[in-house]
C-alpha cells in the first residue's frame, strides 16, 4: 500500500497526485514510469513521472480522467492509499548537452516533460520549451516550466492563451529561425507527436518521443506494450519508452492503444452509475478536448 | 482392513481414477476440474505401493521427496504426517501435486510400472496436502536459530519460493523480491485457476512468511536496486529465479494487429488481474469467438482452455509438427481435446489479416510434412509448397516460447550468460559467475517445468547454506 496526497484537480478532467514511495524517488530517472494499480480489483496502469520530490520522497503524477482508473484515482482522499506503486520502469531519457534543445509538451505530455526539462538544463542546453493545450484551462505547469525552460512557448487551440494554433506552428518558426536545434523531445497525444515528427524529418533534427502504450506488468514479460520502430518489434516497457520518433508507426500506436474501447465504456458506465459518484455530472458535460496538434 | 493385504492382492488394486468436472460443465467456468481423490481412494491407491526395496521413485524426483515415506503415512491414515513428510523436502506440495510432470519423472520409474499402472503419487501428493490445509493441521517446522545471515531471492516463482523455504528454515534471514503485486510468478499469473487455484499458491506463500520469509512485493530488482546494491544492503547471498522473460513472437507480416496476444499476456490478464471476471475486476480481455493459439506446449493447452472458459465457439491449437511431438503433457492435451479444443496440427501461419480497425479476423497458413530429426531429436517440420489456406480467426494467443528477460544481467557486472541470455551456472551448485549469486529456473534453462525450478531451487539451497556457513563471517 502507498500513502497518496495532494490529489487534486488542476483543470477540467485533469488531476495532479503525489505517492509517498520515497526508495523509488530517490532512484527514479526523467524518461521513466511506474505503473499503478488503485484496488485489489484494479488494473495496472503506466503513469509518467511527473515530477520527483526526494526531500519528502514523494512522486508526482499528472493524470486526466479518461476512463474508469483514471476516474477512480481522483476518489483517493487525502493521506488515503492506492494498493501498488511499481517503479522506476523503462529506460531513462536521454540526456547529453546538445547545444539547444526543445521540449515539445501537448495536453497531459506537459508534465512528463517538466523532469525531464530539468535534466536537459542540468546538461547545459539552451532550452525552448513549447507547451500547448486546447484552452487556457487545460494548461499547468507554466510556472514550473517558466523557471526551467531559457524561452517558454505557450500555445492553445483556440487561443485563450498564448499563440492561437498548435505547438507545432512554434515548432516550425524555431526550426526556420535558422538557431542550430540539437535535440526535440515530444510528448503528448499521439497525433501530436506523429505531427511533430513529421515536421522535424525534413529539418534532419533528431527527434525523440515517449510512448504509452498499455502495459500489464512493465518488465518485459508480457509484450502487450509491442511498438514499431522502423522494421523492428520493440517493447516499450524495456526497449522504451522513448524511440526515436523517425521511426515510430504511431498509426499502429493509436490503433492498439484503442484495442478495449468498448470494455472501457462499459467499465465507465458502471462506474458512473454508481450512487454518489460526483464524477458523474463532470463527465456528462465534459466534452473532451480534441486531440492538441 | 485394506492395510492387512498381501502384496498380491494389493498389485491388484486398480490404479484409482481422479474425479473431474464433466468436461462440457467444466470448460464455461473457470473452477479446477481433477477434483482430487477421496479419503478412500486415497488409501486404496497408497496400498497400491508394493515398499520396494529400491524405491526409484525418489531419485526420479526432482526434489527427492521421500515418497513410499508419504505413501507409508497415508496407508496408515496419518494424512497430515504424509504431508509433512513430503514438506520435509518440497516447500509446494500442493502445487506440485497439481502441476508436476509425474508421469514422467517419480511414476514412470515406478517398480509396479513394470507389469501394471504405476502408483499415482501425484494424486496421492495432493491428497494429503490438500488434507492437512483444508483441515487446518498445517504446523511450522522447527526453524533453526538465527545464523544472522541474510539472503534474497529474486522473482517469488517455484524457484525462489523453494530457496527460501529451505534457507529460512536453516535460520537465514530470507527476503523474497517480486516484481508483481502478488507472490507466486508463473503460479500466479501463468497457470490458470481451473488447473492451480490462486488460494493454494496463496497458502504455500503464507505458510513461508509464517516461517519468517518476508515478502517485497512491486519491487523490481535490477530497477530499483541491482544485485550489488543488495550485497551493500547486507544480504550475504543473492539468488536469482527470474523466470522466463520476454515472449517470443512469430515474426511474421500483422502480428502486432489487435487480437494477437502472447500467452505470457492473455494468461496474466485472465489469471493474475482477473480479467475472466471482467468488469468486477478492471483488466479488460479481448473475448475471441474463434480462437487460434499457436504452440503445442502446457502453456499453449492453458491459453486454449482459458479461451473456450472465456466463451469462445471454436478454439484451436495451431502446430507445425504432429501430436507425438507436441511437448505438452499428454494429460493436458486429453483435458483440451474432451472441452471441444480442435487441433490444426502439421500447420503454421505465415501472415495474419486485419480489418479495417486493424483488428485480427483471419491468418494465412501453410502445411506442413515432417522430414528429418532436427537437433532436438523431433522431426523436422517442412512447409508443403502451395498449399496455403486462410483461417478465420479474431483472435490469437502466441505461444511458442520465451526468451531471457535482460533486466539483471544488463545491470549486473561480472554475471556470465549464454548465447541466448540465459545465466550460466555450475549445474551442481547453480553458482554464478559471481560470487555468492545463484540462479536457477527458467532464467537458466529457458521455458522449464515447476519441478525443475523447484528442483533447482533445492540445489543451490544447499549450496548457498554451505557458502553462508564457511565463507561469510559474522
Amino acid at each position: 500500500m502507498q500513502k497518496v496526497f495532494d490529489n487534486t484537480q488542476i483543470g477540467p478532467m485533469v488531476w495532479k497526485m503525489r505517492v509517498e514511495v520515497p526508495r523509488m524517488v530517490a532512484r527514479a530517472k526523467a524518461g521513466q514510469f511506474v505503473i499503478l494499480r488503485v484496488n485489489e480489483n484494479g488494473e495496472r496502469v503506466p503513469m509518467s513521472i511527473a515530477g520527483l520530490d526526494k526531500e519528502n520522497g514523494l512522486l508526482t503524477i499528472i493524470y486526466q480522467v479518461v476512463g474508469k482508473t483514471s476516474a477512480l484515482m481522483t476518489t483517493v482522499p487525502d493521506g488515503g492509499e492506492i494498493s501498488d506503486c511499481v517503479g522506476p520502469l523503462g529506460l531513462p531519457s536521454h540526456v547529453d548537452n546538445w547545444g539547444t534543445a526543445v521540449l515539445v509538451g501537448g495536453g497531459i505530455g506537459i508534465a512528463p516533460i517538466y523532469p525531464i526539462a530539468q535534466a536537459y538544463k542540468e546538461a547545459g542546453n539552451k532550452l525552448h520549451t513549447i507547451i500547448g493545450a486546447r484552452s487556457k484551462d487545460l494548461l499547468f505547469y507554466e510556472d514550473e516550466h517558466k523557471a526551467v525552460a531559457d524561452e517558454l512557448h505557450i500555445c492553445t487551440d483556440d487561443g485563450s492563451v498564448g499563440h492561437h494554433g498548435f505547438v507545432s506552428d512554434i515548432l516550425k518558426q524555431l526550426l526556420d529561425s535558422g538557431e542550430k536545434i540539437g535535440m526535440i523531445m515530444a510528448i503528448g497525444p499521439v497525433i501530436m507527436m506523429k505531427v511533430v515528427a513529421n515536421l522535424t524529418r525534413s529539418y534532419e533534427v533528431p527527434t525523440w518521443v515517449s510512448l504509452n502504450p498499455l502495459m500489464i506488468d512493465g518488465t518485459g514479460m508480457c509484450g502487450g506494450c509491442r511498438v514499431s520502430i522502423g522494421d523492428e518489434t520493440k517493447f516499450a516497457c524495456v526497449d522504451g519508452p522513448d524511440f526515436d520518433g523517425h521511426k515510430v508507426d504511431f498509426d499502429l500506436l493509436t490503433s492498439r492503444l484503442g484495442a478495449y474501447k468498448e470494455q472501457e465504456r462499459v467499465a465507465m458506465k458502471r462506474f458512473l452509475e454508481n450512487p454518489g459518484c460526483k464524477l458523474a455530472k463532470a463527465v456528462e458535460t465534459f466534452k473532451y478536448p480534441n486531440e492538441v496538434k | 482392513m485394506t492395510e492387512q493385504m498381501p502384496k498380491k492382492e494389493r498389485m491388484k488394486i486398480p490404479r484409482q481414477t481422479m474425479p473431474e468436472q464433466e468436461p462440457d460443465v467444466r470448460n464455461h467456468n473457470f473452477k479446477e476440474v481433477p477434483l482430487g481423490l477421496t479419503e478412500e481412494q486415497a488409501v486404496l491407491e497408497a496400498n497400491r505401493c508394493i515398499e520396494c526395496k529400491k524405491a526409484p521413485c525418489i531419485p526420479g524426483c526432482p526434489v527427492e521427496v521421500d515418497i513410499p515415506g508419504f505413501i507409508r503415512l497415508v496407508m496408515d491414515r496419518d494424512y497430515a504426517a504424509a504431508a509433512r513428510k513430503i514438506k520435509e523436502t518440497n516447500s509446494l506440495p500442493a502445487v506440485c501435486g497439481r502441476v508436476c510432470p509425474q508421469e514422467e519423472q517419480c511414476e514412470i520409474v515406478c517398480t509396479l510400472h513394470k507389469k501394471f499402472k504405476p502408483v499415482a503419487i501425484g494424486y496421492l501428493e495432493r491428497f494429503v496436502s490438500d488434507w492437512e490445509r483444508e483441515n487446518n493441521l498445517v504446523v511450522l517446522p522447527e526453524i533453526a536459530p538465527p545464523t544472522g545471515r541474510k539472503v534474497a531471492c529474486v522473482g517469488s516463482g517455484p524457484a525462489g519460493l523453494t530457496v527460501a523455504g529451505d534457507l529460512v528454515k536453516l535460520g537465514h534471514a530470507v527476503t523474497i523480491f517480486e516484481a508483481l503485486h502478488k507472490p507466486g510468478g508463473v503460479l500466479v499469473y501463468g497457470i490458470p485457476e481451473f488447473r492451480l487455484p490462486k488460494h493454494i499458491v496463496q497458502a504455500e506463500c503464507d505458510f513461508l512468511a509464517e516461517m519468517g520469509v518476508e515478502f517485497q512485493n512491486s519491487t523490481v530488482v535490477g530497477k530499483m536496486d541491482t544485485i550489488d546494491e543488495l550485497f551493500e544492503m547486507g544480504y550475504d547471498a543473492v539468488f536469482i529465479g527470474t523466470g522466463a522473460g520476454l515472449p517470443n513472437f512469430m515474426g511474421i507480416p500483422g502480428e502486432n494487429l489487435i487480437g494477437i496476444y502472447s500467452a505470457n499476456e492473455y494468461l496474466t490478464r485472465s489469471n493474475l488481474m482477473r480479467a475472466y471476471d471482467f468488469p468486477n475486476n478492471d483488466t479488460p480481455i479481448i473475448i475471441g469467438k474463434n480462437v487460434a493459439v499457436l504452440g503445442g506446449g502446457n502453456t499453449a493447452m492453458d491459453a486454449v482452455r482459458t479461451s473456450l472458459r472465456l466463451g469462445a465457439d471454436n478454439a484451436y491449437i495451431v502446430y507445425r509438427r504432429s501430436e507425438a511431438e507436441m511437448p505438452a503433457r499428454a494429460e493436458e492435451i486429453h483435458h483440451a481435446m474432451d472441452e471441444g479444443v480442435q487441433f490444426h496440427m502439421l500447420t503454421t501461419p505465415i501472415e495474419f489479416i486485419g480489418d479495417d480497425d486493424n483488428k485480427v479476423k483471419a491468418m494465412e497458413c501453410l502445411r506442413m510434412d515432417l522430414g528429418e530429426p532436427d537437433a532436438s531429436g523431433r522431426r523436422r517440420p517442412v512447409p508443403i509448397e502451395g498449399s496455403n489456406f486462410i483461417m478465420e480467426v479474431d483472435l490469437v494467443v502466441v505461444a511458442i516460447g520465451n526468451s531471457s528477460n535482460p533486466l539483471i544481467p544488463q545491470t549486473t557486472p561480472g554475471l556470465d550468460t549464454n548465447k541466448w541470455g540465459n545465466i550460466t551456472v555450475n549445474d551442481d551448485t547453480m553458482l554464478t559467475s559471481r560470487k555468492g549469486v545463484y540462479a536457477g529456473g527458467d532464467i537458466v534453462t529457458g521455458g522449464a517445468t515447476v519441478i525443475l525450478a523447484a528442483g533447482a531451487g533445492k540445489k543451490a539451497a544447499r549450496a548457498i547454506h554451505k557458502y553462508l556457513m564457511e565463507e561469510v563471517e559474522k
